[in-house]
C-alpha cells in the first residue's frame, strides 16, 4: 500500500493497541473494583511470566537440527546463574553471550551436522 | 530485579538535597531504572534494528519506523504490519489482526489497576508492553527509590530503546558493524530471570503448575501463533476455579 495509507494504518493500529492496553482501566473507571482483584494482582504476574518463558521459544524448530538445544542450554545457564548468584544482569549477559556464540559460530551445526 | 545497592546510589539516598520526598533520590531512581532495563535495552536493540531494516527494505521511507514505534509501540504487531502494509491488506483486517495479537495486554492492565496512578497514568497504560509489564511486576524496588517515578522511568526508557533502535535499523541497518544475531535472546533470558524471581516470591506454586500445563496444552493444540492469549485466559479460568486452595486473599 502507498505511504499515506500505511500512515493511516499506523494510526488505526496505534488506536487498537492503546484500546487493548486501556480497556481494563476504562472498564473499572466507574465500577467498583471486584473483590477478586487482589487475587488477580497476586497470581496473574507469576502465571504470565512462566507463559512468556515458553512464548519466547515458541518459534524454535524442535524437530530439526539443532533441535532447540542452543535455546535450552542457554536458558538452563540463565536459570543456573540466577539460582546461584541471583544477579539478574549476570544471568542475562551469561546466557545471551553463550547463545550468541553458539548461533554465530555454528557450534550447534558442527555438533548436529545441521 | 536488582537487589544490589551500589555505592553511588547509597551516597545520595538519605537527606540529599535533590530528594523530593524524604529518603527518595531522583538520581538513585534513574540509576535504578537504567540498571533494571539493561536487558530490555539489549533485546529491544536487536529486535528494533531488525524491524527498522525490514520495514525500510519493504520500500517505505525510514521515518515510518520511528512513527510506528512512537505511536503503536508493540513489537509483534509492528512486525506483522510490515507484511500487511507491503501486501496491501485492508484496514479492517489490519485492525482485527492488531486486536488479536495484542489482546493479552488487556490481562496485563488488569493487574496494574491500582499501581498506575497520577499524571503519568495515561503514558504508563499506553506503554505497557510484555517486557515493561514483566519488569514492573517482578522487580523489587529498593527503599531509596521512588516507586512511582521508577515505574515511569522504566516505561519511558524501554520505549526510547525501541524507538532509537528501529530508527537506526531503518536508516543504517545494513551497515551495523557487529553481528547482532542471537542478541534478541536477552529477552528470553529476561523472562527466565523474572520467572525465577516470581517463583521465589510466590506463596503458592499452584499458579505455575496451572500455567505450565495450560501453556504446553495451548502450544500443542492451538499452535505457536495464538498460544499466548489462549494459555493466559485458560490459566486464569482454571485458577479461579481452584482458588480456594490458594493462600491469602485468594479465597474471597
Amino acid at each position: 500500500m502507498p505511504l499515506t495509507e500505511a500512515l493511516i494504518a499506523t494510526l488505526i493500529m496505534a488506536a487498537v493497541t492503546l484500546l487493548t492496553r486501556a480497556l481494563p482501566f476504562l472498564f473499572f473507571r466507574r465500577r467498583k473494583q471486584p473483590p477478586l482483584l487482589g487475587f488477580v494482582e497476586e497470581y496473574i504476574p507469576p502465571m504470565v511470566m512462566l507463559i512468556l518463558v515458553v512464548y519466547s521459544v515458541k518459534d524454535v524448530k524442535w524437530s530439526s537440527a539443532p533441535y532447540g538445544v542452543p535455546e535450552l542450554v542457554a536458558l538452563a545457564l540463565v536459570a543456573a546463574l540466577h539460582l546461584w548468584k541471583r544477579n539478574a544482569l549476570l544471568s542475562i549477559f551469561g546466557g545471551t553471550t553463550l547463545y550468541m556464540v553458539v548461533v554465530q559460530t555454528k557450534v550447534a551445526a558442527l555438533i548436529f551436522g545441521g | 530485579m536488582s537487589d544490589h545497592h551500589s555505592a553511588d546510589d547509597e551516597g545520595t539516598a538519605r537527606g540529599a538535597p535533590q530528594a523530593e520526598h524524604a529518603g527518595f533520590s531522583r538520581r538513585g531512581t534513574l540509576a535504578f531504572a537504567l540498571r533494571t532495563t539493561v536487558p530490555v535495552f539489549l533485546g529491544y536493540t536487536a529486535i528494533g534494528l531488525a524491524f527498522g531494516l525490514l520495514l525500510q527494505r519493504s520500500g517505505y521511507p525510514w521515518y515510518l519506523a520511528p512513527v510506528m514505534s512512537l505511536l503503536i509501540y508493540a513489537g509483534a504487531a509492528q512486525f506483522l504490519a510490515i507484511g500487511m502494509f507491503s501486501g496491501g491488506t485492508g484496514l479492517v483486517s489490519i485492525a482485527i489482526a492488531t486486536l488479536l495479537v495484542n489482546s493479552r495486554h488487556m490481562v496485563y492492565g488488569l493487574s496494574m489497576l491500582k499501581r498506575f496512578t497520577g499524571a503519568a497514568k495515561p503514558y504508563l497504560i499506553f506503554s505497557l508492553t510484555d517486557e515493561t509489564y514483566a519488569v514492573l511486576t517482578s522487580t523489587r524496588i529498593p527503599p531509596h527509590v521512588d516507586p512511582k517515578r521508577a515505574q515511569l522511568y522504566i516505561s519511558a526508557l524501554d520505549q526510547s530503546y525501541w524507538v532509537v533502535a528501529s530508527t537506526i535499523g531503518a536508516l543504517a541497518g545494513a551497515f551495523i558493524p557487529f553481528n547482532t544475531q542471537g542478541l534478541d535472546f536477552a529477552l528470553n533470558a529476561l523472562f527466565m530471570v523474572l520467572f525465577i524471581e516470581q517463583w521465589k516470591a510466590s506463596r503458592s506454586k499452584l499458579p505455575f503448575m496451572v500455567a505450565g500445563a495450560c501453556t504446553l496444552l495451548a502450544l500443542v493444540v492451538i499452535g505457536p501463533q495464538n498460544m499466548l492469549i489462549a494459555s493466559i485466559l485458560g490459566s486464569i479460568a482454571i485458577l479461579l476455579v481452584v482458588r480456594k486452595g490458594l493462600p491469602g486473599n485468594a479465597a474471597d
